[in-house]
């Protein structure tokens, strides 16, 4: 197992050296360059450009350029102040190392930038993943338990009606309804709010926070658990008409304890390795949620940085988004064959 | 044995007996999509909206000709949708938009076809180092973070002024999402190719001295067609709203050409005041994906009574 685990991850390896070739590739043969969302918005005269490209090493040749980004300039000499003359060592450290650049858009560092957005991300995404959870489960295991009940149709319907819905829509629709037209009773506001973590400048109050938590966890929740109930609902009744759980049944256990205990222990281990191959799809899908309730993440990050074209911190992301996916692919798989001793890996 | 007969239900012995002489693959898919209700609803849903957009011309409004007299008018009987914020009439450009959307979301799916069906039948037929390459390479292309790529080419691509597309080019989008996406195909050809080629009609045909491209297409590739078809439209569901969601963000469809999504990326703004202009395009994506993906829950149903295309995409 340990030397499956150690294999896969020095594939990984020359793949992320592939796609990171591309994407500085991709970058720096744009039109207008590197530099455009810079010299567009500014309207930079032409040696303001040529001294901005050279602050932020992009007057070298591209092959240089890529090895500098990737593995810094610390170990050799450049030329610091213009001269011509190479006379001290440089400072990036390179994507290897964990320096990511400088943001054209901030000119801070962009693993700064990162720092500073990718707890709140995960804030958000770990909330709506819990109440996936809450809600996706019980649905799943009840439309199984009662199949064709109502319940059941209701429940297949609803997932159908939730796999179809724009997130993006669902989201505008929600402003609409909690922030224009419902208002709280009791001080005509509107009845939640639609705009960041927190009310700015307000004490910190746990009533805020959640306040401001409930309609972006809904829009981001909605697509989820309408596709994991379903799923779970197909896993259940696989599980259901299997042997073991005849055997549960005739030892006399209660329904419920072989329905918990037997049945969706294993109905889950599907469960588990999707959710795993899906867990970059539902960080990636928060961009629209960060995007429309102005939730400063490092969806809101990936989106500004497009809009203004600033590649050091969409470069950053892109590569850590493709990290991300790899590791959570593996991840799949070692879950895969821990929660299911039938599999093995040699 | 199982499998060649619910790939190929003219064969199952189940359906054979009984039935008259002569009824075909098509009748036999057809009563049995026909059972399904939601299959249907969505096939009826889902032609309403093509013949609307096919028929968009008819309309008394210009998509495109803004009218200031009339801005930001609620749904009413001369403008069913309302007018948007320059006075055009919204049904139109939901109209409009549609054609644009339903087109990007066919051509995906062609692109898809077109790149996967051969990696993956390759990958599938020939085995050995060929499959080791082809899955490498699709293993790759699915760790991209696929969004965040289509965002990132998007911005680049819309400044980039090629002749023969000029600016808002539907084809370079479809190009781009298709690019994206043929790896669920290519790997559900490969898994069918994988257990086709050990049918004893393919033996049979290697043995009459047929040449592997002969077999790959003339007998292993329609006997995979059903679930392809299955695939391909769940497809076009995933490539709308791949779509939508890209012009909705700004980098899809450019205004004043109307896609879906960039009628719901201009509605933004005027979400609290003028909810319309955000209801009905949504709606509009609503009914096509709910739609797309009933009929192909129904072809599901219809081409493969077994359900043996779950025990296919674990091989």
């Amino acid at each position: 197992m340990l030397s499956y685990i150690l294999r896969r991850l020095l594939q990984a390896i020359p793949l992320l050296l592939i796609l990171s070739l591309l994407l500085f590739t991709l970058v720096n043969l744009a039109p207008g360059g590197p530099l455009a969302g810079l010299s567009r918005t500014r309207r930079a005269s032409t040696e303001k450009t040529e001294q901005l490209k050279q602050q932020f090493g992009l007057d070298k040749p591209l092959p240089l350029q890529y090895l500098i980004w990737l593995a810094g300039n610390d170990w050799m000499r450049v030329d610091l102040d213009g001269d011509g003359v190479k006379e001290s060592y440089g400072t990036r450290r390179g994507i290897l190392r964990g320096d990511f650049g400088f943001s054209y858009r901030t000119r801070q560092p962009v693993i700064e930038e990162i720092r500073h957005r990718v707890g709140n991300t995960m804030y958000l995404v770990s909330i709506t993943l819990l109440v996936v959870a809450l809600i996706a489960i019980p649905v799943g295991v009840l439309s199984a338990i009662k199949q064709y009940s109502t319940f059941d149709i209701l429940a297949t319907t609803l997932s159908f009606v939730g796999q179809a819905i724009p997130e993006f829509w669902l989201g505008l629709i929600l402003i609409f309804i909690f922030y224009a037209w419902l208002e709280n009773p009791l001080t005509g506001q509107p009845l939640l709010p639609v705009g960041g973590m927190y009310t700015v400048g307000a004490p910190f109050s746990l009533l805020d926070r959640t306040s401001h938590l409930v309609l972006p966890v809904i829009m981001g929740m909605v697509g989820w658990v309408a596709w994991y109930s379903r799923f779970l609902r197909s896993s259940m009744l696989d599980v259901i008409h299997q042997d073991y759980i005849r055997t549960a049944r005739a030892k006399g256990l209660r329904e419920w304890a072989v329905m918990f205990r037997h049945a969706l222990k294993n109905a889950l281990i599907p469960l588990v390795t999707l959710f795993a191959l899906d867990f970059p799809y539902i960080f990636a899908g928060s961009l629209y949620v960060e995007l429309i309730f102005a939730w400063p993440g490092m969806g809101r990050l990936y989106y500004d940085s497009a809009v203004r074209r600033d590649y050091p911190v969409m470069l950053a992301l892109l590569i850590i988004g493709a990290g991300l996916i790899l590791i959570c692919n593996l991840l799949a798989d070692i879950a895969y064959a821990a929660l299911d001793p039938r599999v093995r890996y040699d | 044995m199982q499998t060649i007969e619910a790939i190929n239900p003219q064969r199952s012995p189940k359906e054979a007996p009984g039935k008259k002489a002569g009824v075909g693959l098509t009748a036999i898919v057809w009563r049995r999509f026909r059972r399904h209700p939601g299959a249907i609803a969505g096939a009826i849903v889902l032609s309403i909206i093509v013949l609307s957009c096919t028929l968009a011309f008819l309309s008394p409004y210009d998509p495109y000709r803004s009218d200031i007299t009339s801005r930001l008018e609620p749904p009413s009987l001369a403008h069913p949708f309302g007018t948007d914020q320059l006075g055009r009439d919204l049904l139109t450009r939901c109209l409009y938009g549609g054609r644009i959307s339903l087109l990007v979301g066919a051509l995906v799916v062609l692109v898809t076809l077109i790149i996967g069906v051969p990696v993956g039948a390759l990958a599938g037929y020939l085995g050995g180092w060929v499959d080791d390459v082809l899955m490498r390479i699709i293993d790759a292309a699915l760790s991209l973070p696929v969004l965040l790529i289509l965002i990132l080419l998007s911005a680049i691509l819309r400044e980039v002024e090629l002749p023969a597309f000029e600016r808002n080019n539907v084809v370079l989008i479809a190009l781009v999402i298709g690019a994206l996406s043929w790896m669920t195909v290519a790997r559900l050809v490969r898994a069918l190719f994988l257990t086709l080629r050990e049918q004893e009609y393919v033996t049979a045909a290697r043995a009459l001295g047929a040449s592997s491209l002969l077999i790959m297409s003339s007998e292993i590739l329609p006997n995979s067609f059903g679930p392809i078809i299955v695939e391909s439209t769940l497809e076009i569901g995933w490539a709308i709203l791949e779509e939508s969601g890209l012009s909705f963000l700004g980098f899809g469809i450019q205004p004043p050409t109307p896609s879906w999504g960039n009628l719901l990326n201009g509605a933004q703004e005027h979400i609290i005041t003028h909810p319309w202009l955000a209801i009905f395009p949504g709606v509009m994506i609503f009914l096509t994906i709910i739609s797309v993906n009933y009929i192909g829950d129904g072809l599901r149903d219809a081409l493969d009574p077994y359900k043996v295309l779950k025990q296919i995409a674990e091989v």
